[in-house]
């Protein structure tokens, strides 16, 4: 069943796919400190803390393909951007880039890799050098990987200022004389400079204003096209990912609950989760709602309740999903659930 | 028509920075009826906090009301002395905040920090203000609020902590709430929970609510009237839907265009060029002029509010009146 969303973990992820993740775990561990284990020797009751920010997460990104990743905070879709452009390595399972493991390359290869993926981050204000100016920043990177030369390099970064919308004059400046768009400009820059063919966009407008977001939605869209990229669209705003993405992937508590085509996950969201999200989306068409609230609250991902994660907060839990864990499977072509009530059809 | 419980008049509140003086509340005017939830609405930088804090005398140095009335039940807040300013605050009008640790303190416990509030307007016993702490936790829809009471902050999650400030302004029942982004930093599942509990305040208790938002879907199910803020005014006022449904401004016409909902899917968004001017000493004339479609020679001089049916207005030499397709 190669060329599907998401695959179940027992099946190979397809080489078709540009990037991908391979039943993939992230645990971050917190051991315990000196102090604890001398109070242990005292009858302390200290143990390592350990938070599943991913758990077991399958899914892969093909080529020109816009993909949206919706979530609650806490709900690890920020680590999968992560491992995906190589920041994180997975404590269990595989990143895959074209099939090819990224764990088993070597170091230069390993760089080469690393380039054709870059990250935008959400914040415009702390992931720029305040030290450093536009033209640095954007030059930097190109210069170290070689991609051009010295005497190039002017050149080159007004060609990258011109692409996403800045003027050449924009080189002398500092991050500090940019407005918050202007700035998270200089970042997609930054990321476009060393040739990416895919971008991993964590959050990328969330700290935009509106008729900024608009601005910057529609730069990412125009260079989905000129530059043929693969967009890997994280977001908490349904809105936007809806609007931006071919397909959409669900997480809750660490683990993929649902992912379907923009279409499809919209008009017939299956899992309880991605209806409630859906209902609970407000919409400037919807005048004086009645809220309605989702009962309880997200639980930790240092203690996820047992069976499937989501059962404490739904009204349709059944005893069976207190103790056994949904696995994702295809409710319609290339819609993918997770949940037990779709055995019970 | 019902009495306005917050009326403000003309307010102006600026900044005296050594680079100059920032107008950021340039003449703006609004009122909410009791019961009535009220939005102002505005990008980054628009005046719209500054208005909330201008209304509970929060600015501080180099800021100042330098013009303007705010009244309360036909009270002057503008000047009031400062015992009696005490009186009402957070007792017949509070605030809700963005981040709630602005209203929390990290190291007390939340029944220290609500027995406080509650001691701080009514002569009762410790007794029976933990009983109206618990009490109001309960209201907002918190969990086992007996063990919360025993919480730090810290403990606690940010929609629970957001929550708890909810409860802390709603203590006693104040007639009139501000609440400046209270669900912004929050997950969408979590700021229905607290838009359900803030719709039934005022639905039940008669509180007026004045919402400050940057996010017009929220607005949209939330609000009564809506004012749209651009470089510290209101450049727009009328009933939510005839805001939305046919913007006069060509500011909200904009900003409604915008947003992705509004766009087919895929496609570009319409966008507004430019971006938000600043405020230091701004030249004389609208200040949406350099980034709208509509602007003419008019412009260059300030223009002034034009009152219409149905308590609406607009700032604008050309409102569109043609209503969305």
């Amino acid at each position: 069943m190669t060329g599907d969303a998401v695959l179940l973990r027992t099946e190979p992820v397809s080489p078709a796919a540009l990037l991908a993740l391979e039943s993939a775990s992230k645990k971050f561990v917190r051991p315990i400190d000196a102090a604890q284990r001398i109070a242990n020797l005292f009858g302390g009751d200290y143990d390592t803390e350990v938070t599943h920010a991913v758990d077991c997460v399958s899914l892969e990104i093909r080529e020109r393909e816009v993909v949206g990743l919706v979530g609650e905070s806490g709900c690890g879709k920020s680590t999968v951007g992560r491992m995906l452009v190589g920041l994180l390595q997975p404590s269990d399972g595989r990143v895959l880039s074209q099939g090819r493991d990224l764990a088993k390359l070597d170091r230069s290869q390993l760089k080469q890799e690393s380039l054709r993926v870059q990250m935008i981050f959400q914040d415009p204000f702390s992931s720029l050098n305040p030290r450093m100016r536009v033209r640095d920043i954007i030059g930097q990177a190109p210069r170290i990987h070689r991609i051009v030369n010295k005497s190039g390099i002017d050149a080159y970064v007004d060609e990258v200022l011109d692409r996403i919308g800045l003027d050449p004059t924009f080189k002398q400046r500092y991050p500090h004389q940019l407005s918050g768009g202007q700035r998270q400009r200089v970042c997609i820059a930054r990321a476009l400079a060393v040739q990416p063919r895919a971008l991993v966009c964590d959050e990328a407008v969330a700290a935009l204003d509106v008729s900024i977001q608009a601005q910057i939605l529609n730069l990412f869209m125009e260079l989905r096209e000129s530059l043929a990229l693969t967009l890997l669209f994280i977001s908490h705003d349904l809105g936007v990912v809806e609007h931006m993405s071919d397909r959409i992937v669900v997480m809750y508590l660490g683990r993929v609950v649902e992912t379907a085509t923009t279409e499809q996950m919209f008009r017939y969201p299956n899992h309880p989760y991605t209806r409630a999200l859906l209902t609970e989306v407000p919409n400037i068409r919807l005048r004086r709602k009645r809220y309605v609230a989702i009962q309880g609250e997200i639980p930790s991902p240092m203690h996820p309740p047992p069976g499937c994660h989501f059962h404490p907060r739904c009204a349709q839990a059944m005893p069976r999903c207190r103790v056994e864990k949904p696995e994702l499977r295809e409710v319609a072509a290339g819609h993918f659930s997770a949940c037990h009530l779709n055995d019970m059809k | 028509m019902m009495a306005a419980i917050l009326d403000v008049r003309g307010l102006r509140t600026h900044f005296f920075t050594r680079d100059g003086v920032v107008k950021a509340v340039d003449d703006v005017s609004f009122s909410v009826e009791a019961g009535r939830i009220l939005a102002l609405v505005g990008e980054s930088g628009s005046g719209k906090s500054v208005t909330g804090f201008s209304i509970l005398g929060l600015v501080d140095p180099p800021g100042r009301i330098v013009e303007g009335a705010i009244l309360y039940n036909g009270d002057d807040l503008v000047g009031m002395p400062y015992e009696r300013l005490r009186a009402l605050r957070g007792g017949r009008i509070a605030m809700i905040f963005q981040d709630p640790m602005m209203t929390l303190n990290p190291v007390l416990r939340i029944d220290t920090q609500m027995v406080e509030a509650v001691f701080a307007h009514k002569k009762v016993s410790h007794r029976v203000a933990r009983e109206i702490a618990r009490d109001a936790l309960g209201l907002v829809g918190l969990p086992s609020p007996e063990e919360r009471l025993h919480a730090y902050p810290h403990q606690l999650s940010g929609g629970m902590r957001q929550r708890v400030a909810i409860a802390i302004a709603m203590l006693h029942r104040p007639d009139v709430i501000i609440a400046d982004e209270p669900t912004t930093a929050l997950d969408v599942t979590i700021q229905a929970q607290i838009l359900f509990e803030v719709q039934k305040l005022c639905r039940e208790n008669g509180t007026a609510l004045v919402w400050i938002s940057h996010d017009l879907a929220v607005v949209a199910g939330l609000a009564d009237e809506i004012c749209v803020m651009y470089a510290g005014r209101i450049v727009e006022r009328g009933g939510v839907d005839d805001v939305l449904d046919a913007p006069l401004h060509p500011y909200t016409r904009g900003l409604l265009d915008s947003v992705p909902a509004s766009n087919a899917r895929g496609a570009r968004l319409r966008q507004i060029p430019g971006t938000t001017p600043s405020l230091l000493d701004p030249s004389p004339g609208c200040a949406f002029r350099s980034r709208c479609s509509r602007s003419t020679a008019a412009c260059d001089s300030d223009p002034a509010t034009t009152t219409m049916p149905a308590g609406r207005m607009v700032r604008c030499f050309h409102p569109q009146p043609a209503p969305t397709p």
